[in-house]
């Protein structure tokens, strides 16, 4: 209940796990929030320091360093363990049933989370080499979005006018389509090889760009709602009478000010994304096999769920607990920035 | 209409009774309508300009790899695909309001309005497809929203009623990992578990003029995993809200007047509260009507969404089409009555 709250920042490693049901430290922690000093504190210290006293929020952001540390790693830590994602062990196939042999999917101490049915691929390396296909199209799609929605979002808020009203219409549509079926007929639609990508790699170009593009409308109205309150603001008329161009205006006093919501719905984002892209692949748009994604190891697993649970239950709890990270994190990072926010 | 769109200079004429709820319509009407022509646009675009950027040929990939170029230009022409895309197009929209004939080969078909087309794949017209596999997917929707509707908003408003209580607590975490689950993993661990584990439950989907019984036991399943995903969304949201709404003005107002809380609260606070509440589900239900994809596959429902997909992997562009223009409507017509609903309820709307 008593967070320390002067320590420096060498104590913001935190307890990962909190022992009472969290929530109630932060509100406690809260109320005797601002005991130093007076002292001005930038906007985004003072986020950082609420963000410190979330304990849940900051066990999802440990959560998701450490899913980037293994994406980035997966090939070292699977030659580290000695399997290889697309090897396939046949030996370890019960050839009567195309299940694993031995109990709980074939786990043993050489097969981590045992071994795919049929044929025998290592279930432990596909799980982390998956992770790299979920945080790369997760990431690189938020990032799509938010480009495309601040740029946008600005412009139709700054200018106002017809070009306003054109954005805005395209934002209203885009959010009235059906989302998942445009993207997975886009993405059926296109070919095989693409500027000089193959297979994969295609597949996974398109889902960025996809989902990011129906992602935008999303940051774009949020931009473009705040831009257009901020462009009659006091600062703004002041920095207009002392002669700044456009530009200046935009760029030195409407984005930092736009920062805090573009950084809250890029964290809210990434989850939605990550769960589309395993959609996608659990659909079978989505990367192609033989690589490895966690969707298409739980649209394998659907035949299988009688007699050979855990290999439905392994990529679905892989999903669960990387969004679960996310939303636990952005939960947190929304209410850091949030002035409005008593956490 | 037009003018005053924008601008501070507009004030709003205050206009009330039927005549100001009718032109509020008539507007959304027109914008809807005019939402339906984009999209339809937009999947004939997907299917028609994007494979010629990208060099995939539809007509190609239906006679297979080694294709013969006699064989695939027979196939171009049947489908129609050799024509203009406008006129394409055209004939599409023709079909739908008009009926069309079809001409390939000496054999005329006609095919009366409502035409959507023969599927490229099976050559059954599109439209029975489309009425066939409906209702599975109305059901659904429609019965997952009850729940979810019942049980989201509930939890909601009792989590910010006892802010920061146990129950509050408990009902956030449930729906942090509620909208943090793929929905096709609730559903098979839901299936391996009641269906094939206990045998609680079929997991048959049964027509319900067959078997009304049989149906509605099939559709549980289906029913709990859509709604526990939305209850989840909505009782983030419900409980966001209605915390909000309780800081407001009126509130304290309402309360100083002494009112008795349970009026405060389900009739000044539960009003504003619906009302975001009421414009997602005016957005989910007609997603969703339009075809709940990954839960018709997750469970096998044999409704429009299970038929977009196949269709998708088919490339059988007409089924897609009538698909993605029962969404587009059912969307739209969802909107539309939200809309609709709030004029009723909030005046200030109808002058927006």
């Amino acid at each position: 209940m008593t967070a320390p709250l002067h320590e420096p920042t060498a104590k913001a490693a935190p307890s990962p796990v909190a022992e009472a049901a969290p929530g109630a430290v932060d509100e406690a922690a809260a109320v005797g929030g601002d005991t130093g000093p007076v002292q001005g504190r930038s906007p985004a210290r003072i986020a950082w320091e609420r963000l410190k006293r979330d304990r849940l929020a900051l066990t999802g952001g440990a959560v998701i360093l450490a899913l980037i540390v293994i994406a980035v790693l997966a090939p070292v830590i699977s030659n580290l363990v000695g399997q290889d994602p697309d090897v396939f062990h046949e030996d370890r196939i019960d050839p009567l049933f195309g299940t694993p042999k031995g109990s709980l999917g074939g786990i043993s101490g050489e097969h981590l989370l045992g071994v795919e049915p049929v044929n025998g691929r290592d279930i432990f390396a596909r799980i982390l080499h998956g992770a790299r296909i979920s945080l790369l199209v997760g990431f690189l799609s938020a990032l799509v979005a938010v480009v495309l929605g601040t740029v946008l979002g600005i412009v139709a808020g700054f200018f106002g006018g017809w070009v306003d009203a054109a954005i805005s219409r395209v934002m209203d549509g885009l959010l009235a389509f059906p989302q998942l079926l445009f993207i997975i007929a886009l993405v059926s639609v296109m070919p095989n090889d693409m500027l000089g990508m193959t297979g994969s790699s295609v597949r996974v170009f398109v889902m960025i760009l996809v989902i990011g593009f129906f992602g935008w409308p999303y940051i774009g109205r949020v931009v473009r709602g705040q831009t257009l309150s901020m462009r009659e603001r006091e600062y703004v008329e002041a920095a207009r009478a002392l002669g700044a161009g456009r530009l200046h205006i935009l760029a030195k006093e409407l984005l930092p000010n736009l920062v805090a919501p573009i950084v809250v719905y890029t964290t809210m984002m990434i989850p939605t994304n990550i769960l589309t892209e395993a959609a996608l692949s659990f659909l079978g748009v989505g990367v192609k096999p033989p690589t490895a994604s966690w969707g298409q190891m739980l649209s394998n697993a659907i035949d299988y769920y009688d007699s050979d649970p855990l290999y439905m239950i392994v990529p679905g709890v892989a999903i669960f607990t990387t969004v679960l990270a996310f939303n636990l994190f952005g939960d947190g990072v929304r209410d850091a920035l949030d002035p409005k926010s008593s956490r | 209409m037009t003018a005053g769109r924008r601008g501070k200079s507009r004030r709003p004429v205050l206009r009330s009774g039927p005549l100001a709820v009718l032109t509020y319509l008539i507007r959304r009407l027109f914008a809807a309508a005019v939402m339906l022509v984009v999209i339809i646009m937009v999947v004939f675009g997907i299917f028609f300009l994007v494979p010629k950027w990208t060099g995939v040929d539809i007509a190609a990939s239906f006679v297979g790899k080694q294709a013969d170029p006699a064989a695939v230009e027979a196939v171009r022409e049947k489908l129609g695909l050799s024509e203009p895309i406008h006129i394409q197009a055209w004939e599409f929209f023709k079909g739908i309001f008009a009926g069309r004939t079809y001409s390939t080969g000496g054999d005329v078909v006609h095919c009366s309005a409502p035409c959507f087309g023969y599927s490229f794949k099976s050559e059954q017209a599109v439209w029975p497809v489309l009425t066939d596999r409906f209702p599975v997917t109305l059901g659904l929707a429609l019965g997952a929203a009850v729940l979810w509707l019942v049980f989201g908003v509930a939890a909601g408003v009792l989590s910010a009623l006892k802010r920061g209580s146990l129950w509050d607590r408990g009902a956030m975490v449930a729906a942090l990992a509620g909208v943090s689950l793929p929905i096709y993993f609730t559903g098979m661990l839901s299936l391996a578990t009641f269906a094939f584990g206990l045998k609680w439950l079929d997991a048959q989907y049964v027509p319900f003029g067959r078997d009304p019984g049989g149906w509605f036991g099939g559709m549980i399943l289906p029913w709990i995993t859509l709604a526990f995903l939305y209850a989840a969304m909505y009782a983030r949201i419900t409980r966001a809200t209605m915390m909000e709404v309780l800081g407001e003005d009126y509130i304290r107002t309402a309360r100083a007047k002494g009112l008795p809380e349970r009026t405060v609260i389900g009739k000044h606070a539960m009003r504003s509260t619906m009302t975001p509440i009421l414009t997602m589900l005016g957005m989910d239900l007609g997603a969703l009507i339009g075809g709940a994809i990954l839960t018709e596959s997750t469970f096998n429902l044999p409704g429009l969404g299970q038929a977009v997909l196949n269709a998708i992997r088919n490339q059988d562009l007409p089924i897609i089409l009538g698909v993605v223009l029962i969404t587009s409507l059912s969307v739209l017509l969802a909107n539309l009555l939200v809309d609709v609903l709030y004029a009723v309820i909030d005046p200030r709307v109808r002058l927006a």
